[in-house]
């Protein structure tokens, strides 16, 4: 089966519309270069609706102690020293004014008592410094820039899923996708490309992320040739739903923790003070009392234990759980009730009441959640050139989650949204003067093109052999027991040989019915991106011998200092295989290294 | 874990022609619709088609008819809607004033063209500090109508849409949106005339099915149209007003600044 396609050009082709997206876009139409965006859900619907807590952002509005210096120190220790300290340092210096523009856009910030943008505590952070509204930041951040894209009358594609990058021998030209709805093929000419299509976590069972987390960008990044790094890094963020079954996985917000909510196991003890990492000890807490000093802004007093970085959280639950210290259905206990007054818990965290109540029969304002790690967010991705978020591969942009560097090990609650922000305009920017230097839209290889059209809909010409939601399900099982967050090398191993034979049996996949709206021919197509991401994840998890932020390795426990002096990169080789190869981190200046490495916070 | 049969009746089909179709489910639980149909999907009918993207009622996009009822199937639990069927199979079909594509999936680009209508956000010059000194009361409101997750409920269920398909009315998602601007402290735009020309305000007879319908809370009626409305017969049918106008032009002049 083969069908006519429809061709459209463009300087800058963004691909994904969720906060990196959308601001790559946004800035390349300002910057005055043609723009398309294509999305594969309607506009407004991407992932980035679900950022609950805040972006991080040292405006300094709550603690005046805050500055730039102090952000980027939070970033790469909490990154475990493998960020891209280049990115880490501009991320840090241009936050504040990517939020102050985002409110110039029309976004309405929660508001401190003398009318500045209001921020909270998040973990890892020394200062009070996620913007939010209430517990649904990332709805008012997708709303903002969708109306901009809107005002600034921008091209989108919805419901449109790009199959494959198009490049000569050494560019980007294009890309080959599909219409959702009517199922046919769609054909991108364009100067230049940027990935902004977010993470991977549908290779895990127990996860937060939405069903358009497939690894769409970092497969197609890696198919066209690009690097991919630090792809073992999977955050687990300590606090998904555990109960009911349906819901587990769901995120419960840190900002439930920033508001005062504390971790207990079933014994009632708050075990967030059992171990303390010595990166932490002179910011962190012993004692409840002089947490909750700390909490009632106390500034003398140091920080609460439950707000350390995400990485050390969710293997305190892990342990508490093994150690048969766990709730009822194999989490632990979060609890606001017993800390804030139910109006307070309404006003602060109305989707948290709203979700308790609705999918679990449960009143946080009442009585604790219980709480355990779901795969929240890849560390790892695209690697791009920290100025202009430019790949590997000239034309090839990448911004948002789908890009490596900035979080290293483990990313910072809330340095995510203003990682959209920062990067995604970056990346616009980049993609346009990157643009402009060319004359002419590329050509694009018609053969190439037909080649890549009748490849996306060869599953229709299968026998009825496989099902891809139950392979896609296989590899959920596999990855969820093998590679999840105490990982082994023995296990690590089955998993590759698992992904492998996953993968004889998604060439076998067929699809049922036509072309048009057909969940099981779009799961086929997404099964390949989640392979190579499963693939590069476990490849790159069984290399580092060592535990280090959210790649943990029970048969290598301790960090090892030499091994925080390497990447890992991933890229396709001369026979298709996957190859690894370490990389060592590019070098820090000597003041960045004495900020990151500063035991007080820099003034 | 205790598991229970039960009746799924989805409507399949494209917009020339469509049936009800029944599938049995495994409920276990705690589940909700959108899990059902993805057992459908999963092991049924690979081919049944679904909009959805967060699970968790944040993204607005899997709106459906459950049993009769406008609502987000992933907010909808198996054992409500196993109540609220009364014995029979569960009834799940797509929204039905928007124009259907296949099975439960409709095309919501009216909404998008509606969106396009609206004056954007226009900001009032920054204080001497580069900031606007904003206080949280002043903002209540507005963050009420940006709770909205564009879930089109209420254009599904308002009559104006639904049985008159007088689609000079932009709709209540629109009047909400617009009340947003309109009562964002900071914002200098004028979208009283829009309101009534353009967006059809007027055809709002405040029913409040909206309201009922919006899994935020949204207060539509009360909060949005009304004082919308309101704004409107204030500048067109206040006679000080008119005669101002007809002597200075075009704007009345603006309330006070916050």
């Amino acid at each position: 089966m083969s069908l006519p396609y429809e061709t459209h050009e463009y300087d800058v082709l963004v691909i994904g519309a969720g906060g990196a997206g959308l601001r790559a876009a946004v800035e390349a139409a300002e910057s005055g270069v043609k723009t398309g965006l294509v999305c594969k859900s309607l506009l407004g619907k991407a992932h980035t609706v679900m950022a609950e807590g805040g972006m991080a952002a040292a405006l300094a509005n709550v603690d005046t102690r805050d500055n730039w210096k102090v952000h980027f120190r939070d970033t790469m220790r909490g990154g475990k020293f493998l960020n891209n300290w280049r990115m880490a340092q501009i991320h840090a210096q241009e936050a504040p004014d990517r939020v102050r523009e985002l409110e110039n856009w029309g976004a309405v910030f929660d508001r401190t008592p003398d009318g500045k943008i209001l921020q909270r505590n998040f973990g890892g952070h020394k200062y009070p410094r996620l913007a939010h509204v209430g517990d649904r930041t990332g709805l008012e951040m997708i709303r903002t820039l969708q109306d901009r894209t809107v005002e600034k009358k921008i091209n989108v594609h919805m419901e449109c899923t790009i199959y494959r990058l198009l490049k000569t021998d050494h560019a980007i030209t294009g890309a080959v996708g599909y219409w959702r709805e009517s199922g046919r093929p769609i054909v991108f000419r364009a100067k230049a490309v940027v990935l902004a299509t977010g993470g991977i976590g549908r290779c895990f069972r127990v996860t937060s992320n939405s069903w358009e987390y497939t690894g769409d960008g970092h497969a197609l990044a890696y198919l066209a040739g690009a690097d991919l790094i630090d792809m073992e890094f999977m955050q687990f963020h300590p606090t998904g739903m555990v109960w009911p079954p349906s819901v587990r996985g769901i995120l419960v917000t840190e900002g439930v923790r920033g508001e005062g909510g504390v971790l207990k196991n079933n014994k009632g003890e708050r075990f967030m003070f059992k171990s303390i990492p010595d990166l932490y000890k002179a910011d962190t807490a012993d004692n409840e009392a002089e947490a909750d000093r700390w909490l009632a802004g106390d500034k003398t007093a140091r920080r609460v234990p439950e707000l350390l970085t995400r990485d050390h959280v969710a293997r305190c639950i892990v342990r508490e759980v093994k150690e048969g210290r766990g709730s009822p259905h194999g989490g632990v206990f979060l609890d606001i009730a017993s800390r804030r007054s139910a109006d307070y818990i309404k006003k602060k965290l109305p989707s948290m009441y709203h979700q308790f109540k609705e999918l679990g029969g449960i009143d946080i304002t009442k009585e604790p959640m219980e709480v355990g790690p779901t795969a929240h967010y890849i560390m790892g991705g695209v690697r791009v050139d920290a100025e202009t978020q430019m790949a590997t591969i000239p034309g090839l942009f990448a911004a948002g989650e789908v890009a490596g560097g900035l979080h290293g090990a483990n990313r910072l609650g809330g340095n995510s949204l203003s990682d959209l922000l920062v990067f995604g305009r970056r990346a616009g920017l980049g993609a346009s003067s990157y643009a402009k230097g060319m004359k002419d839209i590329p050509q694009t290889d018609d053969g190439q093109v037909e080649r890549i059209v009748k490849e996306m809909y060869e599953p229709f010409d299968r026998p009825s052999a496989e099902n891809a939601f139950t392979v896609t399900s296989d590899l959920q099982t596999t990855m969820e027991a093998n590679v999840g967050i105490a990982r082994v090398q023995n296990e690590l191993e089955k998993a590759l040989q698992d992904i492998a034979s996953l993968k004889e049996r998604a060439k076998k996949v067929s699809v049922v019915g036509d072309c048009r709206y057909n969940p099981g021919w779009h799961q086929v197509l997404d099964l390949n991106n989640l392979l190579i991401c499963a693939e590069a994840l476990t490849m790159a998890a069984l290399s580092r011998k060592e535990s280090r932020g959210g790649h943990m390795r029970i048969d290598f426990p301790d960090s090892v200092g030499e091994e925080g002096k390497w990447n890992n990169v991933l890229r396709q080789g001369g026979e298709g295989q996957m190859v690894l190869e370490k990389q060592p981190l590019p070098e820090m200046p000597t003041e960045l290294h004495a900020l990151a490495h500063d035991e007080k916070a820099p003034q | 874990m205790s598991t229970q049969k039960v009746t799924l009746r989805v409507y399949r089909g494209d917009a020339e022609s469509g049936e009800l179709q029944d599938y049995t489910v495994e409920v276990s639980e705690g589940m909700v619709v959108l899990d059902a149909v993805h057992q459908i999907q999963a092991t049924q009918a690979p081919d049944l088609a679904c909009r959805w993207n967060c699970k968790a009622g944040k993204c607005g996009s899997c709106s459906a008819e459950i049993n009769g009822k406008p609502r987000l199937m992933c907010m909808t639990r198996m054992v409500d809607a196993i109540k609220t069927a009364e014995g029979g199979p569960i009834l799940v079909k797509p929204m039905k004033t928007f124009p259907h594509i296949k099975d439960l999936v409709t095309d919501v680009s009216q909404n998008y063209r509606n969106n396009k209508k609206i004056t954007p956000f226009r900001p009032a010059p920054k204080g001497p500090d580069g900031e606007w000194k904003i206080f949280q009361y002043e903002i209540d409101r507005a963050q009420e109508f940006r709770k909205c997750i564009e879930c089109y409920l209420c254009q599904n269920v308002c009559h104006v849409l639904r049985d008159h398909h007088e689609f000079s009315f932009a709709g209540p998602r629109y009047m909400v949106r617009a009340a947003g601007l309109e009562m964002h402290p900071a914002d200098q735009g004028d979208r009283i005339d829009q309101l009534k020309e353009e967006l059809g305000i007027g055809y709002c007879n405040i029913t409040k099915c909206c309201t009922e319908v919006c899994p935020e809370g949204i207060h539509i009626t009360d909060n949005a149209i009304i004082p919308l409305k309101e704004r409107v017969v204030d500048e067109h049918y206040d006679p000080i007003t008119a005669l101002f106008r007809k002597v200075f032009g075009k704007k009345a002049p603006p309330n006070p600044a916050p």
